[in-house]
């Protein structure tokens, strides 16, 4: 990190803070919001969450050189996300890891039906959002936010390893959810 | 490579995270096993319903300003605003900085000039392009498609960006007619949002430089020989950002 620092021009003084810091802020105030959406599941509790994030950013801005403005960021609002849901909604926190649905995928009953299912936005979302939280993230981060494994694994701070067994767990559990609808709906 | 073997890396694979040799080990494995294929096919597809479902959320305009409003310098010059100078010279330059942080809208000048004229006939090519349902030519997400498709209709050859993984799927290509030439048209997508871009050969020079008119977001600038004309009704600030990813993209 030194040699990072080294590189970004000294601040000239103290008012460029606050414009140095809305320049890295500003741009991923979307991504932001949506990881935030996703977690606590609700507008308002969202916008909560990345007001405080986007404070505790600013007061922590002296740790941060320049680089990966996103990523430091939505490690911040992951935090306080957590923190909340801990707080406010600790059933989403609490799964059973061991359940393996991974091998589940290949029962799914009817794999061109589901693709069809795939094109129902409003089921999509449903089943989305009803994935326990560590699943619902690692998806928002990388298909919404376009996230490599390398950088999920610094806004989770889970290994890099893990992402990708994470990743195929969520999106199998993803696919069961949707065939389930699809069952209970005949 | 087993089955059991290409199941576990298949996410790897779908996400390109795999090194070169395991990614061509799955590719042969898919290429004689229908069943991993298939389950291949269906993770592609559960990604591109993820991915254009409408499904992201974009932060409230009402807390971009809070958001912003917080971080004014104003609230660092404490110790100056003892007069109502100093409190006018400091609102003056935050509302100064302001504008410059948030998506600069360049003012036109009142008369007609090409400039003008050109904004004109962009976005009245935007608007045609979605209104006769005659969005592209040739309809392909490959750019490898859709450029050798220009060939021979056009006096120059328009690189073409693939941008899927920052979000950005090209959904095409098009003829227009632009500024008394024909002109190559791209057309990009962000969620339910075309963007369409224009280029044609010009020698001259031109920074990036934003614009709105009509309700629509534009972007032009010049880069290795092309004009380029971004359009799109997407907000102002991802409209930027595209063009910053297919500025990075482009040739030099
Ligand atoms: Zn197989």
């Amino acid at each position: 990190m030194g040699l990072i620092r080294n590189l970004q021009p000294e601040r000239s003084s103290e008012q460029d803070e606050p414009s140095r810091f809305e320049e890295a802020i500003l741009p991923h105030l979307d991504a932001a919001y949506n990881l935030a959406r996703w977690l606590t599941r609700n507008d308002q509790d969202a916008e909560d969450m990345v007001q405080e994030a986007c404070l505790r950013a600013f007061k922590s801005f002296d740790g941060f050189y320049g680089v990966k403005a996103k990523a430091w960021l939505l490690t911040i609002v992951r935090n306080t996300c957590y923190t909340w849901l801990g707080k406010n909604r600790v059933h989403d926190l609490s799964t059973s890891l061991d359940e393996d649905v991974h091998q589940a995928e290949s029962h799914v009953p009817d794999p061109q039906a589901l693709l069809l299912r795939f094109e129902d936005n409003q089921a999509l979302r449903q089943a989305l959002e009803e994935l326990p939280a560590e699943f619902r993230e690692v998806l928002i981060l990388r298909e919404l936010e376009g996230l490599s494994y390398k950088e999920i694994a610094d806004v989770t701070g889970i290994p890099q390893g893990t992402v990708m067994s994470r990743l195929a767990r969520a999106r199998g559990r993803l696919k069961l959810s949707l065939a389930d609808r699809m069952k209970k709906e005949r | 490579m087993n089955c059991q073997e290409v199941r576990i890396l298949i996410d790897g694979y779908v996400d390109g995270e795999l090194d070169p040799i395991r990614n061509q080990e799955v590719e042969q494995h898919f290429r004689t096993c229908p069943v991993c294929l298939t389950v291949y096919n269906s993770h592609r597809a559960l990604r591109t319903a993820l991915r254009t479902g409408s499904l992201y959320r974009t932060a409230p305009p009402a807390l971009r300003n809070r958001v912003q409003s917080s971080f004014k310098p104003a609230s660092t010059w404490k110790s100056l605003m003892g007069s109502p100078q100093w409190r006018w010279a400091a609102a003056a330059a935050s509302l100064a900085l302001v504008s410059v942080l948030t998506w600069r809208v360049a003012l036109l000048p009142p008369t007609q000039t090409a400039d003008d004229r050109l904004i004109q006939e962009v976005t009245a090519s935007h608007v045609r392009s979605l209104m006769v349902s005659h969005l592209v030519d040739i309809q392909s997400s490959d750019r490898h498609m859709v450029k050798p498709w220009f060939t021979g209709k056009l006096d120059f050859a328009p690189s073409v960006a693939d941008l899927i993984e920052q979000g950005f799927p090209l959904v095409g290509g098009r003829l227009d007619y632009v500024n008394g030439r024909a002109v190559a048209g791209l057309v990009y997508k962000r969620r339910e949002h075309v963007i369409n871009v224009f280029l044609w050969p010009s020698a001259a020079a031109v920074e990036t430089r934003p614009l709105a008119h009509q309700g629509y977001h534009l972007v032009c600038w010049t880069q290795s020989g092309m004009t380029y004309w971004a359009i799109s009704d997407l907000n102002s600030r991802e409209l930027q950002e595209f063009v910053q990813l297919l500025q990075n993209q482009t040739p030099r």
